[in-house]
């Protein structure tokens, strides 16, 4: 019978990932002079596991590499060495050599064979030196103490067994006798694996009765395994997604029944509404529950941190603590991925700028090391994520001097916030040294435009001498909105609610217009500028006075705009769909939504239209 | 009626493997992730041959075979050890704990087949 190997390939990989991760969280977690035994043996199995795997699997070349990563943790899980801070850069650099190989066999991505053969070296000299070590001290003692090695004249086939084979089957026979082993020891077949295999067996270290011990206590505590699917099943996204998509479909379809529902006689028809009724809860039910398919807890991007700050603290000098708080916090797998990159930048520039050198921070009375926090938390329809380091804080000085020379319109007496706001300028950087951790200049901008490019915002506080905090607001999901649905002549519009101040009907006094540069309305002390959605979209309306129609206020990074519309029609949760996808991009629109009817309506970029109107009046 | 046999592994893909290949020679397969699971599945249905990994979290292989011996019901069920390490100390303690024999890891699964009719054939 022939067995195709790879189709157990996909759940290898997703597997090896994920000891690969715990390694590597549970090494940035050892403590190199009291290191917990639990911790070790869990580092021991990963590793084990991997290259079972890969043996199994023909990934021949993870085999080397975790080979002697596995021999030297199992003579540190069974103290018979003691842990170093260079082993574990070592250890955390064979990950990523690991980690590289399994993206080359995953994705065919280059593998960097030199990384690879310089971790593999390093491995090596480790095992090399602290061989020689342990043995002169007497713990090593009881591996000299081995049983005699038993010999066996019979060729190698990698099994053997304790008793006859005829034996064995008559013990498994009805009979319910007792079977015992044969005690003679020349039974044991003494063979080598790597002739049958190609595997090495150089693990010569003999479990004696001490170190059974170890790995039992280790494994009854093993919280850090990854417990593999126990009451899961791996679903490839595009399903769920296929799924999101369908259930999208039948809301459409239960909106649409809805509204023809809507126009019987509610006399007559009874049942058919009472049915719709019903209808419309279990399609609300069934789709709150598929998205909640996508959500992931927040720690698959929070985990990357430790190492982050680890590798990068050391680069710089300084010493950093990092917390995080909230892990489980779950948000939409597609969030998950584009926040990663925002939050890693923001990460790296609390360390580089915000976290003082040891000295600097002695100086100045606090503990020498620095800490950053990093939470996430539901609040509301959102989700709320804080970086937060106790360093320096902004230096207001130094930002508006930065922006005077950048030519930024700035004046002494701005509020905190708004010259927090301008280190998201483009090309704003304030950092004395250009080191190559950050302060190129690039970023800050990305950062904000990939936030709100998710629908998100950054806020930014910050106190000279007590730290920075960032905060990132998120919408839960990326598939779905809630919105408000308004005309403008035939047209339906939607516009995402989250940006809704409120709505007016001015009085003809309050609108102004201010020559070239379009008209204002006046509302409760401020000055809006009033775009009528009509002229952004070349509509013909219905209402053309402003006075006759509504006044949507909308607010997006703390600039607001006043949004002529005909009229309000009602408020929604509309399924997004892309219109890139389906036709191109077309500017004001952030993308569509079918509507009850079956019409299509279009949904308002509102940041693009605040900015359009405020670069306008600039 | 089809001979059952207890797959225990931690990793989930050679669990798989093990498993496909054994359904596919006929066998009844149960899978377990752990040796406390495999103890548990084993308690429920005594099944024909235990296959058992050796390092797993919570319960290792050797408990597991040496828990499932001291159970009236598995006195003489063969039990095989699948292992990476084939060491003479590794076989005495394998021995001891009650065990029937042991392949090592990693193997093909034919030969798993070929060591899994030996003995339930």
């Amino acid at each position: 019978m022939t067995i195709d190997m790879s189709q157990f390939y996909q759940v290898f990989f997703e597997e090896t990932a994920e000891h690969l991760a715990s390694m590597e969280s549970l090494l940035l977690g050892l403590d190199v002079d009291a290191p917990n035994l639990d911790d070790l043996n869990a580092i021991f199995r990963a590793a084990h596991s991997i290259k079972g795997g890969s043996g199994t699997f023909g990934f021949n070349d993870m085999i080397e590499s975790t080979h002697i990563l596995e021999t030297l943790l199992d003579r540190l899980r069974k103290e018979e060495l003691k842990p170093t801070a260079e082993m574990i850069d070592v250890f955390l650099q064979a990950g990523d050599a690991l980690k590289s190989q399994l993206d080359g066999h995953q994705n065919g991505a280059a593998v960097d064979q030199e990384k690879v053969t310089t971790v593999c070296e390093k491995l090596k000299s480790l095992a090399e030196n602290k061989e020689i070590a342990p043995q002169l001290t007497t713990d090593a003692a009881p591996v000299t103490h081995q049983e005699p090695p038993v010999k066996s004249p019979e060729s190698d086939d990698g099994y053997g067994f304790f008793m006859d084979i005829e034996d064995i089957k008559k013990q498994n026979e009805p009979d319910p006798g007792y079977g015992f082993f044969n005690t003679d020891s020349t039974e044991y077949t003494a063979k080598n694996i790597s002739q049958a295999h190609g595997s090495e067996n150089t693990n010569n270290s003999q479990a004696s009765p001490s170190n059974v011990k170890d790995i039992k206590s280790g494994n009854r505590s093993a919280a850090a395994a990854p417990n593999p699917d126990a009451a899961s099943i791996r679903v490839s996204t595009e399903k769920v997604d296929q799924l999101i998509n369908l259930v999208g479909e039948l809301v459409i379809t239960q909106a649409m029944l809805s509204q023809t529902a809507s126009q019987v006689d509610p006399v007559v028809y009874e049942k058919l509404l009472n049915g719709m009724t019903q209808l419309e809860r279990n399609t609300r039910d069934l789709q709150d529950s598929v998205m909640s398919i996508r959500m992931m807890p927040i720690s698959f991007v929070f985990s990357r941190f430790p190492r982050l700050v680890r590798d990068l603290a050391s680069k710089l000098g300084k010493q950093v603590e990092l917390k995080t708080i909230g892990e489980g916090t779950e948000l939409d797998k597609g969030l998950i991925e584009k926040i990663s990159d925002p939050l890693t930048h923001l990460v790296r520039n609390s360390l580089d700028h915000g976290i003082e050198s040891p000295e600097k921070r002695t100086a100045s009375g606090k503990d020498t090391k620095g800490t950053i926090t990093l939470s996430a938390a539901h609040q509301g329809g959102n989700i709320v994520i804080t970086i937060a380091d106790d360093g320096a804080g902004l230096s207001r000085d130094r930002i508006l001097t930065k922006a005077r020379e950048k030519g930024l319109a700035v004046n002494d007496d701005m509020p905190d916030q708004d010259v927090w706001k301008l280190i998201f300028a483009p090309g704003f950087s304030t950092a004395d040294i250009v080191t190559d951790v950050s302060g190129r200049g690039v970023g800050m901008d990305v950062v904000k435009r990939n936030i709100e490019g998710m629908g998100g915002r950054v806020e930014i506080s910050s106190v000279q001498g007590q730290g920075t905090t960032m905060t990132i607001r998120l919408p839960l999901t990326l598939a779905i909105l809630d919105g408000m649905s308004i005309s403008v002549g035939k047209e339906i519009f939607i516009i995402p609610l989250t940006y809704i101040i409120e709505s007016m009907q001015p009085r003809k006094e309050n609108i102004n217009t201010i020559s070239g540069q379009g008209k204002v309305v006046h509302v409760r002390g401020e000055y809006l500028p009033l775009i009528a959605l009509h002229e952004v979209f070349n509509l013909k309306p219905d209402v053309m006075e402003h006075h006759h129609g509504i006044l949507v206020i909308l607010e997006s990074d703390r600039k607001k705009i006043a949004l002529f519309v005909d009229e309000l029609v009602g408020q929604h949760q509309v399924v997004i769909k892309s219109l890139e996808s389906n036709y191109r991009k077309v500017p004001g629109t952030a993308g569509a939504t079918i509507m009850g009817d079956g019409k299509v309506a279009m949904i308002i970029d509102v940041v693009s239209l605040v900015s359009m109107s405020h670069q306008q009046a600039a | 009626m089809a001979k059952t046999i207890l797959a225990v592994d931690d990793s989930t893909s050679i669990r798989q493997m093990v498993a496909f290949t054994l359904k596919g020679a006929g066998y009844e397969v149960i899978e377990a992730a752990d040796g406390q699971e495999g103890l548990d599945k084993a308690k429920l249905k005594t099944v024909n041959l235990v296959l058992t990994d050796q390092n797993m979290p919570k319960m290792d292989g050797l408990t597991l075979v040496k828990t499932l011996r001291g159970l009236p019901q598995y006195k003489t069920v063969p039990m095989l050890m699948l292992t990476t390490e084939s060491s003479d100390a590794m076989k005495a303690q394998g021995k001891a704990a009650g065990a029937t024999g042991w392949l090592v890891k990693p193997f093909d699964p034919n030969k798993l087949l070929e060591v899994v009719a030996k003995i339930i054939s």
